[in-house]
């Protein structure tokens, strides 16, 4: 397999997890705008983490913010399997923003909240996944594009 | 053509993560209506058939319509009590019964609270229930865990046994559930503040204690 292959591969495989990621924000977003943080999946803890100040960053739902982010990196990603060489360069921050970001809310759901929201867990693992294809990419080719 | 995919693959995208977010969106957002002059509780006028805690003569009323084997409503339970340590005398919380339809065990679970509060228990079996919600919500037979309950708090469990059959229960569930259709409420836990709807996007600590702080400055709710 070429390298040029093995990335396009590769960016389309971020490009899926992130529109999975996308969904995920998408459900929590509804549910912090119709108010449901009370019921999100059954699960107690949801109130608890969803309905904390934590959840909101400027009276936005982080989860907004978190769906903008995915449907970003879906952009980067795809337009990166198509081969342009600068949709890569803008993946890297996004995902690595959204890493630190996740790092902090995990932080704040296990010593401050003591409570766990399964559909944040599960957007976490997605994005420690995409920060962890992103690191599978060949670094030279990163860097050089096309 | 090549050129354009991944614009038309990211505008498609787009388009279905946003089309789906609203029409979830419009299938999640209650309609509720406030309550009406005659059904709206003012004063201490008819509490002897309503669940009161905290100050009966409080100016603020939060009325909950509950599910005892909703787990958002057992968190919900734990806030209450919080917030009715924060306001103290300014805030009551009556409770009323909408045990849905897709919990097992719900209803029967809002008949054991009133077969409780027929001995004049009614909270302490509202306690156990939802603290013990886990675990009576995966029994099989969640009624004999209701009458140890029953022992637990101190009831005479043979009274307990009748009442939860009895019709007095039965009425008292339904006559809630009857207050709850007519509001147009679907989901639980659904909260009126002064008879005002609280906004589903409030239904959160922030947003509820919002709620409750201006109809104590007696501002209309947003």
């Amino acid at each position: 397999m070429t390298v040029s292959r093995f990335r396009t591969i590769l960016y389309t495989v971020v490009a899926i997890v992130a529109v999975a990621g996308l969904a995920d924000a998408t459900y929590l977003s509804v549910q912090a705008l119709t108010g449901e943080t009370l019921g999100c999946g059954g699960s107690p803890d949801c109130f608890r983490v969803l309905g904390s100040s934590y959840a909101k960053v400027g009276g936005v739902p982080v989860a907004l913010l978190g769906a903008f982010a995915y449907f970003c990196v879906f952009t980067f990603a795809t337009f990166a399997a198509f081969g342009y060489a600068r949709a890569r360069t803008f993946l890297i921050p996004t995902i690595g923003a959204m890493f630190l970001a996740t790092l902090w809310f995990l932080y704040v759901q296990a010593f401050v909240l003591h409570a766990y929201c399964r559909y944040c867990l599960l957007s976490a693992a997605m994005t420690f996944l995409l920060a962890g294809l992103l690191i599978a990419a060949p670094p030279s080719q990163r860097r050089s594009g096309e | 053509m090549k050129r354009y995919l991944p614009f038309v693959i990211v505008v498609g995208v787009a388009l279905a993560a946003f089309g789906s977010g609203a029409m979830l969106y419009r299938a999640k957002h209650e309609q509720l209506q406030a309550i009406p002059q005659d059904k709206a509780l003012s004063g201490n006028s008819g509490t002897e058939s309503m669940h009161i805690r905290g100050n009966p003569d409080a100016p603020v009323t939060m009325e909950e319509f509950g599910d005892f084997q909703c787990p958002p409503c057992g968190s919900f339970a734990a806030f209450a009590e919080q917030l009715l340590k924060e306001y103290d005398s300014r805030l009551r919380i009556v409770f009323r019964h909408f045990p849905l339809a897709a919990h097992e065990h719900a209803r029967e679970a809002s008949l054991a609270a009133e077969a409780a509060g027929l001995q004049g228990h009614f909270w302490e079996m509202y306690d156990v229930l939802y603290r013990e919600q886990a675990a009576w919500s995966k029994a099989p037979n969640a009624r004999e865990l209701f009458e140890s309950y029953a022992g637990t708090i101190g009831l005479n469990v043979d009274q307990f046994k009748k009442d939860m059959d009895g019709g007095q229960a039965k009425a008292r569930v339904d006559a809630d559930k009857a207050r709850a259709v007519s509001l147009g409420i679907n989901v639980t836990p659904t909260l009126y503040i002064n008879g005002q709807p609280v906004d589903p996007k409030d239904k959160n600590p922030e947003g509820v204690r919002a709620a409750i702080n201006a109809a104590l400055a007696g501002k209309p709710q947003a």
